[in-house]
């Protein structure tokens, strides 16, 4: 068998879900697609169906969770899986892991798929960690001699030595993820299916379990499908990523072209114009009217319209003013950030570059340009205020919020994760001297 | 790249009768864990433990003596009454436990079923198993009954000469139960609306199942007809032949039973078949 052997391939997959109650409704479905069946034609319902956006209001009970997935996966090989909230992905893996089948298309694989999609499945409460050691084991599919030749290290790599013979429910929750992982790691498929696992258990245990999957791949020789929505853990892992959005495959390729990609899908959040907003103070001889970000990073891709920007990207906020008094005049503009918790964080403002800024007759656009975006990951709030002569003509609170996402901002795909750190990233060097 | 061999596909088409045995035998460690799991947390924290086991066949039996033969006065036909209601009751648990508990695999393994995959059938299989061996701990209190009246009682009974048939009339009732089971838990992945009927049905049909009263009571009155179809009614009045000695069996009823059995089986587990794939998508 050579490396580039392809152990799974993923032919022209969807998946169609009838949305609403199982009622009377149902039955008449059943019988019509009963009798087309006996007809000898095609299910009469697999022709209609939309593309399964939660937010918009269907016409058609029936959506397609997936629609026509294609890829390959070679042995070996860590694929990444992204996509925001129901694009698809867990459906994915439940059609991969046989727990449900696919409405067309096939999934032919050359090994035996194992998945470790949420932690703690199978176990019973009452038995104690050893018995379900064993249970939880066969029902990936191990045998009996399989776990009781790898049992010592199963529990040694659970750290949970000392409760192994009480019964699981005395358990605490990070006990039963650390038995469980332990578990399917020593599990030895073909395939392995993780979806954000990692999530939980603290961070000592996640840096063991990401090493151990790395091991999994590099030593094993296994193929690892990965889902998170962790982009860091993404780029340390993974040597391919597929991005899913609305049920649909829309990148299939590199990692780092992927996350960018995945970070240009257009974020839920509506926008609300700023014009609309009720809560603002200020002369309001002009107003904000609108807003827009765009940012590059890395390969200098100019990603419009988000809401959702990587640290250290070269962020672009264009802002646009309806000028009420058609005076033409010399404003500044303040724009403050805060973190979550409402603590002024960094501002940027022309009061200190001294940058000329004029409202026009009645429309403008102003853009500010911020060449290190260096916040930490997390959510922020945007404050906007506006003066002109010293008066404030507008200042609305909070007017918008910016979702940072990790990125690789020191080159070493390492991040600051924890709060104490703080929220601004900052450059900087160490050595002895 | 023409010809590649895959080890297994994954597609929308189901084919009529797709059980893997070589599957089911791979995972047959999980089956023997799946009945440990079963037995030993049934009545963990409890004081009886296992006794529980014994105690709700002896007070039916006791019931039952009580009400039917005492008070409605029905003949057992020389067999003392309780040991006649003892053999029919512990020979309908098992059935009763086997369908019922098999009959919501689907419903209450979701959680478990949406995660994994493994072939299903274990499940109901696994039931059928650890009810085996709770059948077979009510079976010793029978024999230690039987032991008491024919000694110290010095009640006229003894078993047939066909004794030894009767693991194949546990196995025949341990199918029938798993057939329906199936079928039945398929069915409710949908439409619920079975499960209310199997809480009541299961009820009813003991009564005519011949647990309490005999063949030849309903032969005598003539409605004959009320318990000609059930094959449970024919296993029932065979157990208590072979164990007592006692009852009709004819060849009709003997083959009739083995092909309901076999039949149930059968269709259990092409309709078990189909409903896996797609259940946890409409449960």
């Amino acid at each position: 068998m050579t490396k580039d052997d392809i152990i799974l391939k993923v032919e022209n997959v969807s998946k169609q879900y009838r949305l609403g109650l199982v009622g009377t409704g149902t039955i008449s479905h059943d019988l019509n697609r009963f009798f087309a069946k006996i007809r000898g034609k095609e299910d009469p319902y697999l022709k209609i169906g939309e593309s399964n956006d939660r937010s918009t209001k269907g016409t058609s009970e029936y959506v397609w969770a997936l629609k026509h997935i294609n890829f390959e996966v070679k042995r070996g090989e860590v694929l990444g899986i992204i996509g925001k909230n129901g694009a698809g992905k867990s459906t994915l893996l439940k059609i991969l892991s046989k727990v449900t089948a696919p409405s067309t298309g096939a999934i032919k694989s050359k090994g035996r798929i194992a998945s470790l999609l949420e932690v703690g499945t199978g176990f019973h409460p009452e038995m104690t960690g050893k018995e379900n050691i064993f249970l939880n084991g066969a029902i990936l599919g191990m045998t009996k001699k399989e776990i009781t030749s790898k049992l010592h290290e199963i529990i040694e790599f659970s750290g949970c030595e000392r409760y192994i013979d009480t019964p699981v429910k005395r358990y605490s929750s990070g006990m039963k993820v650390r038995l469980a992982f332990a578990v399917a790691a020593f599990l030895e498929p073909d395939i392995l299916i993780v979806d954000e696992v990692l999530a939980v258990g603290d961070a000592e245990f996640q840096k063991k379990a990401i090493g151990k999957m790395q091991d999994i791949s590099s030593q094993g020789g296994r193929t690892v499908l990965f889902v998170s929505h962790d982009m860091a853990a993404i780029q340390s892992l993974c040597s391919k990523l597929i991005v899913l959005e609305n049920g649909r495959l829309i990148y299939n390729g590199k990692v780092k072209d992927g996350i960018i990609n995945y970070l240009s899908i257009k974020s839920d959040v509506s926008k609300t114009r700023l014009l609309y907003h009720k809560k603002r103070s200020g002369s309001r001889t002009a107003l904000f009217s609108d807003y827009n970000f765009s940012y590059k990073y890395e390969n200098n891709l100019l990603i419009e319209g988000v809401n959702q920007i990587p640290s250290g990207a070269l962020v672009y906020l264009d802002l646009v003013l309806v000028n009420k008094t058609k005076l033409e005049r010399d404003i500044s503009i303040t724009i403050i950030v805060q973190n979550v918790s409402g603590v002024p964080i960094t501002s940027y403002s022309n009061i200190f570059t001294l940058n000329n800024l004029y409202l026009k007759k009645d429309k403008c656009k102003v853009r500010f340009e911020i060449d290190d975006f260096n916040l930490t990951s997390g959510e922020y709030f945007f404050t906007v205020v506006g003066f002109d002569n010293q008066n404030k003509f507008d200042e609305i609170e909070n007017c918008f919020k910016v979702d940072v996402l990790e990125s690789n901002y020191f080159g070493t795909g390492k991040y600051p994760k924890q709060k104490r750190l703080g929220n601004v990233l900052s450059k900087s060097k160490q050595y002895n001297i | 790249m023409k010809k590649e061999k895959w080890l297994f596909e994954i597609s929308s088409e189901t084919k009529l009768i797709d059980l893997n045995l070589k599957e089911v035998w791979q995972y047959r460690d999980l089956l023997m864990l799946f009945v440990k799991r079963d037995l030993i947390t049934l009545y963990k924290q409890t004081i009886l433990g296992p006794l529980w086991y014994l105690v709700q066949p002896l007070f039916t039996s006791v019931i039952f003596t009580l009400v039917f033969n005492n008070v409605a006065g029905i003949q057992t036909g020389g067999i003392p009454p309780f040991l006649f209601n003892l053999a029919g009751i512990t020979t309908w648990n098992y059935f009763k436990e086997c369908l019922t508990a098999t009959s919501d695999t689907f419903k209450k393994n979701e959680q478990i079923f949406g995660k994994v995959y493994f072939p299903r059938i274990i499940m109901p299989m696994s039931i059928v198993v650890s009810n085996l061996l709770k059948f077979g701990i009510q079976l010793l209190i029978l024999i230690a009954f039987y032991i008491y009246y024919a000694f110290y009682l010095g009640a006229v009974i003894r078993p047939n000469k066909y004794l030894f048939l009767f693991p194949i009339l546990v196995v025949c009732m341990g199918i029938l139960g798993l057939g329906l089971g199936m079928i039945i838990s398929s069915m409710v992945t949908k439409y619920r609306d079975l499960t209310f009927l199997v809480s009541f049905g299961i009820q009813l049909l003991m009564y005519i199942s011949l647990v309490v009263i005999p063949l030849s009571l309903f032969q005598e009155k003539g409605v004959e007809w009320l318990v000609m179809y059930n094959p449970m009614g024919y296993i029932i009045e065979m157990a208590r032949y072979l164990l007592l000695n006692e009852g009709n069996v004819s060849q009709f009823g003997i083959l009739y039973t083995i092909i309901s059995s076999i039949v149930a089986l059968l269709l259990g587990i092409l309709i078990f078949n189909k409903t896996e794939k797609t259940f946890i998508d409409t449960i």
